[in-house]
């Protein structure tokens, strides 16, 4: 069982309590494809991801990193379970999207990016640490049920 | 593989932050020892608090080092070369950590450079710093 410290917990909470779900889940997602282009195997069917620029302003690639940011909310809400609240999330990624389970640790690092670039100064090493913690957990949750 | 334009991008970048090296360098050390407390292991000699003198020296010679080769990437071997031997017969950091601290100043660079640190920019100084990083390794067998 993971065991959070308080200060752990209150980060985390107070990160996600100030997200901008939609800017910063499509950036989030742009910046993956931009950076680790191998990752746009798994979305032939958005459109234009061609260079960068399309990318940003691609809207499927938008809508879809919303839906992955609201994902985490789970994570948020059940921090002591996380293990099980996305078992089910583990099967759907492993038994129908095929996504190797290496992406998700690229993913998460471009989170940690864009709310570096949006906390500033406020992102401390400190909180850098809890945020980063926090991501391996939902990161090794969600590929737990592949075999 | 870098374009020409990522190259310059590089090289601007670094160029704008040789003046904040300290500041830059520093932060990026105190990251990586928050996140990945085996780190802290090579520098049992040194005092790396927050604000420490050491930690300051020793983050601008890193950085100025990174700038440096940020001046012309194609030299990187010729222009690392004291650097390898360094690392390779006298330091010898385990290069997990090179990752850890690229990723670490990658967050810096977010911090500091906010909207400025576009995917574009993202991508071309990770590798960047992966090339730096392999190149610093190479004398290691």
């Amino acid at each position: 069982m993971v065991v959070w410290t308080d200060f752990e917990r209150a980060t985390i909470t107070d990160i996600f309590s100030k997200l901008d779900y939609e800017a910063v889940g499509g950036a989030t997602l742009a910046r993956c494809l931009v950076v680790y282009p191998w990752t746009q195997r798994y979305f032939g069917n958005f459109g234009n991801l061609y260079n960068a620029a399309a990318i940003s302003g691609n809207p499927m690639v938008a809508k879809h990193g919303t839906t992955i940011l609201h994902g985490l909310d789970r994570a948020v809400k059940n921090m002591d379970d996380i293990k099980a609240t996305y078992a089910e999330l583990s099967v759907l990624h492993s038994e129908k999207l095929h996504v190797d389970p290496d992406n998700f640790k690229l993913l998460s690092d471009c989170l940690t990016i864009v709310v570096a670039a949006q906390l500033g100064k406020d992102f401390t090493g400190e909180v850098q640490a809890a945020f980063q913690k926090f991501l391996a957990v939902v990161v090794s949750a969600l590929g737990r049920q592949y075999h | 593989m870098l374009s020409a334009r990522e190259k310059e991008l590089i090289s601007e970048i670094w160029e704008r932050l040789t003046p904040v090296a300290e500041d830059i360098g520093a932060e990026a050390l105190l990251r990586m020892f928050a996140t990945q407390p085996g780190s802290k292991t090579y520098f049992s000699h040194l005092d790396i608090s927050p604000s420490s003198a050491h930690l300051r020296s020793h983050g601008q010679k890193i950085v100025l080092a990174i700038a440096e080769g940020a001046k012309d990437i194609s030299q990187l071997a010729i222009t690392l070369g004291p650097l390898q031997t360094l690392h390779a017969y006298q330091l010898r950091i385990d290069p997990t950590n090179f990752k850890f601290f690229s990723h670490c100043m990658l967050v810096t660079l977010a911090a500091h450079m906010r909207k400025d640190f576009t995917p574009v920019a993202h991508a071309a100084m990770d590798k960047y710093l992966s090339a730096f990083a392999a190149v610093l390794s190479e004398k290691f067998r």
